[in-house]
């Protein structure tokens, strides 16, 4: 296996020089006199969010470009100090708003790691069923905005109405249709009802022939073919020094998979494919995610499977100096009402430490770094979003397209913003 | 794997993982070691980190104190320990990946005090650029060499570094629509 590709996808480099992220026009290109710059957004419909990215153009041509990021900065990790670890709970999922299971994951994994806390197979299970659920939702939004802005405004109906059945799914277990906090530390906050396992298999059963639908759509039109392929080129080196991970490695031919190369909860448990792709252009990140999506509902049906032989098991830890009590217990045991009381008001304490740990969110690596002094606060909390890394790359894949690719370009690296400004 | 990495001061193994405390000073010399003898290809993370008041006035306010744990004052569960006190005020925190047949992680960690500054290692990984115009917009720390530090997420014209410890919360106050 090798993991770093041989082939060049171009010769050399293309990172800007001295600054990564910022492409400065080039006097020897371009007269200077013809160069316009643009603010494109913040306010636009086809940034994916508060994207702003300032463009030098030359007629068509982007001569220079630099993005600025922040405006969606809401201070989640300051305000994270501040709150109790399962309080805190509720921020991640709202950092990377469309993969929210993942960031919740890396949260509590993190907290679970400081602690040496072990969790029920069950719980394993479902936090990898949802991750996947996660994973599809995420890369059909992805989907249906990418190919509106590029015209196929069917593709949006299309890819919002299978979210439509995930986010009923989400509703089904935790009650809520996003932002579900249904993960707490040691398990699962409720336990699965019955009704999921089938309409789980039933969805992992449909997703791949919605795939199939979405290619027929795409993969012939030859306006989309046109305004992708060999589009915003990023080589492996590049993607490497550019800090990438996820789809945009990927899709640069970098053969890595944190499920595959650094298991984490069960993924070495479960058969599943990674997709890799050679060209690093917009067409093959869009091939890895329809890829990806196919292997989800993939690892969905076996999570299924596996949680119905669970049946009846618990879906928490039983460790009452971290878990809440179960509900009925605090009628009749006074120790249960203490515990209750305790962790609600003063929270838990987590051992002094720090760790880093990190799983495949839909965008590539997202980390969660977390500092504790043994108290019931987190010290830091530090989150890696990838959408900030893939962000980094805009100025490199960019390099010599017109405007018209802009769009495409940036739909491609998958960002969102409130990944990137946290 | 450790081993020969210029400017070491300390290794430490915790939680499976192992963080190399690094001289401030010859920071991008281990790096480029690291990268180039080690195959440490990416850095996936960079971020500040502030200890003012590291274990000083008990965790949180209001469970346990500076002397340790005391079992007969309110919110008895107290300290399990007082944490170690650390070197310096800041650290820079580096999280490197090895992306290869034999992936491999590994944490670099230098300690700065106030008004200290430390080399960029954005000429050995180009990912450093946004990560230290972060840590230089949340924490005020100086990446000497950067080609372009200027705040990113926080607004241009902002006073302060709101991830100081120092730095009240709710300390902004909030504006209405309307209002002069």
């Amino acid at each position: 296996m090798t993991v770093v590709p041989e082939t060049r996808i171009y010769e050399g480099t293309r990172i800007p020089s001295p600054c990564p992220t910022k492409l400065v026009v080039d006097p020897a290109e371009h007269d200077l006199a013809d160069i316009l710059t643009v603010n494109f957004g913040p306010n636009h419909p086809s940034t994916h969010g508060v994207l702003r990215l300032i463009v030098d153009l030359d007629g068509e041509h982007v001569a220079g470009i630099e993005a600025v990021v922040g405006y969606l900065h809401t201070g989640f990790e300051k305000n994270m100090e501040a709150k109790t670890y399962w309080k805190g709970i509720t921020y991640p999922e709202r950092i990377d708003y469309l993969s929210f299971q993942s960031n919740e994951l890396v949260f509590v994994l993190a907290i679970e790691k400081l602690l040496a806390l072990e969790t029920p197979e069950k719980a394993v299970w479902m936090r990898m069923c949802l991750s996947e659920l996660s994973r599809i939702h995420s890369h059909l939004v992805w989907l249906g905005t990418s190919a509106l802005e590029l015209g196929a405004i069917s593709m949006f109906w299309y890819a919002f109405r299978e979210r439509d059945l995930l986010l009923d799914l989400f509703e089904m277990v935790t009650g809520v249709r996003m932002h579900t906090r249904y993960f707490q530390v040691g398990g699962l906050a409720e336990d699965i009802p019955e009704g999921f396992y089938d309409a789980a298999r039933a969805f992992s059963r449909h997703m791949p022939h919605a795939v199939d639908d979405y290619e027929g759509i795409l993969d012939r039109n030859g306006i989309w073919l046109r305004r992708t392929k060999g589009i915003g080129l990023l080589s492996a080196e590049d993607a490497l020094a550019l800090g990438q991970s996820g789809p945009m490695a990927r899709a640069s031919g970098i053969d890595w998979d944190l499920r595959r190369n650094e298991p984490y909860l069960a993924y070495d448990q479960v058969d599943f494919e990674v997709p890799v792709y050679p060209n690093g252009d917009v067409y093959d990140r869009y091939k890895v995610h329809m890829d990806e999506m196919r292997q989800s509902a993939r690892i969905v049906a076996q999570c299924v499977s596996r949680l119905e032989e669970l049946r009846g098991a618990p879906w928490i830890a039983d460790d009452r100096k971290v878990v809440l009590p179960p509900r009925e217990e605090l009628h009749t045991s006074m120790e249960s009402l203490i515990h209750h009381f305790k962790i609600v008001t003063e929270g838990y304490l987590v051992p002094e430490g720090e760790v880093y740990v990190a799983n495949e969110s839909a965008r590539g690596e997202c980390g969660c770094y977390l500092v504790s002094d043994g108290g019931p606060k987190p010290w830091r909390v530090k989150f890696r979003a990838p959408s900030f890394a893939a962000l980094q790359a805009t100025a490199t894949c960019v390099r010599g397209t017109a405007v018209a690719d802009l769009v495409a370009v940036a739909g491609s690296l998958d960002p969102v913003m409130g990944d990137v400004d946290r | 794997m450790t081993t020969g990495v210029p400017g070491v001061v300390e290794t430490i193994e915790a939680h499976g993982e192992t963080t190399l405390v690094v001289d401030p000073a010859r920071i991008v010399e281990a790096c480029r070691h690291l990268r180039d003898e080690e195959g440490f290809n990416e850095l996936v993370d960079l971020s500040g980190v502030d200890y003012l008041g590291w274990g000083a006035k008990g965790v949180a306010g209001y469970i346990g104190t500076a002397q340790g744990r005391d079992l007969n004052a309110t919110g008895s569960q107290g300290f399990q320990r007082v944490p170690d006190p650390m070197p310096k005020r800041f650290a820079v925190v580096y999280h490197l990946l090895r992306v290869s047949e034999s992936p491999a992680r590994l944490r670099l960690k230098a300690w700065l005090d106030d008004g200290e500054e430390i080399d960029t290692v954005l000429p050995v990984w180009p990912a450093a650029d946004w990560y230290e115009r972060e840590a230089y917009d949340m924490y005020g720390i100086v990446f000497r060499g950067h080609p372009n530090l200027v705040r990113i997420l926080m607004p241009d014209e902002w006073e302060g570094f709101p991830l100081r410890k120092d730095y009240p919360l709710g300390g902004e106050p909030v504006r209405f629509s309307g209002e002069r």
